[in-house]
């Protein structure tokens, strides 16, 4: 226990660490008869930022639940760094959209959760990464939804994951928060050097944030847009207005 | 100055009824309008009360029946509360056992008596196995329930954190269940209380409820109140237990932080 924790303090120290490739080969879903996603196939790269974005109901949180191993697929598979994933992944860390932490916990144990050895250090150190330091013994009911979601983030952090799953974490925040927490996000994820895959609906944020934009429609991968602009972006910036307006035209087209 | 007057006056008026009712119920003695056959001035329970401490019964009888609700509390609650947390995590034990405790529960327990006289005499067992019949339920329902309940999201995600069947059920599913559970504890303590009057008026040689029903035999009014305001007394006593537990378990949860908001 004391051994993978002081791995886990050296590790700490680097500046960036590598993040999963991840390859999705002929993946499908079914539930009893309904098809949520049939041959989907999608290579990221380590370290990728991509966001996923879809009309509700395209099976893109789905396909989230089947890369962090909490569903099975019912054909094809997933590999990360050329291993399947069959189970829950260890080097996975999700945020939900209802940040999901335990009422019953106080903030800095929420950070720590399923932590072993001495986890307090690094939950505290997680915990000023997203500027929360002073908040580490309230309880969770007293922090506003924004507040919340960055202790979701610094909890997604303390494990240093090769993988980071974003299940429209920012899609119960108001507009500035959103924008606060994206530029959070984007600076870790350039710090630690993770692989990223956020679903959300808002193309702005996807455009904003992402390396890759892939527009998911009815289970399969029709289009996957690169962004090539220099970051931090700005937001506004004519040629992300061009390329959110692009994706937005073909969502619309196909209702 | 009217600040203070006016927040004095807050905590008086719920004592206001119930020591002016103490009042009549004196002068209601103490001018003849009640017989003492029928009942005692508050004075002569009093008295009583003094007296029945001095010899030392009092305290036994407290002490007797005190331990036979604890003993038959925590017996009945533990096996409740292991049950209804292993039909709460697991549906194959839930379908076996759900279903058949349902139906147990509508036998009441204090039917039992004549059978369990029957059975154990009337020593301290029938006493102790009454009390934790009648406890099992609300802290059986009220585990399961609560064990149930708790939000799927936090499951998964404890999942997707690593945390082992151990871990999961230390960090989400017993504290998720908690409120549940101290709501149980509160209707069983109620319980514990009500089977102990029955039980240690019909089938005891000790306890609070012997001391009444002798007292009786022997016109003692004065007594036979005293027992029943004892019954009360501990009741309230372990009440207050529970909220103090709530209190301090639930203090994350949002309807127990407010300051003040408890009154009842």
């Amino acid at each position: 226990m004391t051994g993978s924790a002081e791995k886990q303090q050296s590790s700490s120290n680097r500046l960036s660490q590598t993040g999963v490739e991840v390859r999705i080969s002929h993946l499908g879903k079914r539930f009893g008869s309904r098809s949520v996603l049939d041959d989907v196939n999608l290579d990221i790269l380590p370290g990728e930022f991509v966001a996923i974005v879809g009309h509700s109901g395209c099976g893109k949180s789905t396909l989230l639940r089947l890369i962090s191993g909490l569903d099975i697929p019912s054909h094809g598979h997933i590999e990360l760094e050329g291993r399947f994933v069959t189970g829950q992944v260890a080097e996975a860390r999700m945020m939900f959209q209802d940040t999901r932490l335990l009422p019953w916990r106080r903030v800095l144990d929420n950070v720590g959760i399923g932590r072993h050895g001495n986890w307090k250090p690094a939950a505290m150190e997680a915990l000023e990464q997203v500027g929360l330091g002073a908040r580490a013994r309230d309880w969770p009911a007293v922090l506003s939804g924004g507040q919340r979601q960055r202790v979701a983030l610094a909890r997604a952090l303390v494990s240093h994951p090769k993988l980071l799953l974003l299940d429209e974490p920012l899609g119960a925040l108001d507009a500035l928060t959103r924008l606060d927490m994206q530029r959070l996000i984007e600076e870790v994820w350039r710090r630690q050097g993770f692989t990223a895959i956020l679903v959300t609906h808002d193309v702005g944020e996807a455009v904003a944030l992402a390396d890759r934009v892939v527009v998911l429609e009815r289970g399969v991968v029709p289009v996957v847009r690169r962004i090539e602009r220099p970051r931090p972006r700005i937001r506004g910036d004519a040629c992300l207005s061009e390329i959110e307006g692009e994706i937005l035209s073909r969502l619309l087209e196909r209702t | 100055m009217s600040q203070q007057l006016r927040s004095l006056t807050r905590t008086a008026l719920p004592w206001t009824v119930p020591v002016g009712m103490l009042l009549l119920w004196q002068a209601a003695s103490h001018y003849q309008w009640l017989s003492s056959r029928i009942v005692p001035t508050p004075v002569d329970v009093f008295r009583a009360g003094v007296r029945t401490a001095a010899s030392g019964e009092l305290l036994r009888h407290i002490g007797v029946s005190t331990a036979r609700a604890a003993a038959g509390f925590l017996l009945g609650g533990s096996i409740g509360f292991v049950f209804g947390l292993l039909n709460g995590v697991s549906d194959t034990a839930a379908r076996l056992l759900n279903s058949t405790f349902q139906m147990v529960r509508n036998v009441p327990h204090l039917a039992l008596i004549p059978l369990f006289i029957l059975w154990f005499g009337i020593d301290e067992r029938v006493k102790v196995y009454l009390v934790a019949l009648g406890v099992f339920f609300p802290i059986y329902l009220n585990t399961y329930h609560g064990a149930r309940t708790v939000d799927a999201g936090l499951i998964e995600m404890g999942r997707v954190y690593g945390l082992s069947r151990a871990g999961l059920f230390r960090h989400v599913i017993f504290p998720g269940a908690l409120p549940s559970i101290l709501v149980g504890v509160r209707f069983a303590l109620g319980i514990t209380w009500l089977t102990l009057v029955v039980a240690e008026t019909i089938a005891a040689s000790s306890g609070i409820g012997y001391m009444t029903m002798n007292a009786r035999e022997f016109l003692q009014t004065d007594v036979v109140v005293l027992g029943i305001l004892i019954y009360a007394l501990l009741g309230k006593v372990a009440d207050s237990a529970t909220r103090w537990l709530e209190k301090r378990c639930l203090a994350w949860h949002p309807a127990f932080v407010v300051p003040g908001a408890e009154t009842s």
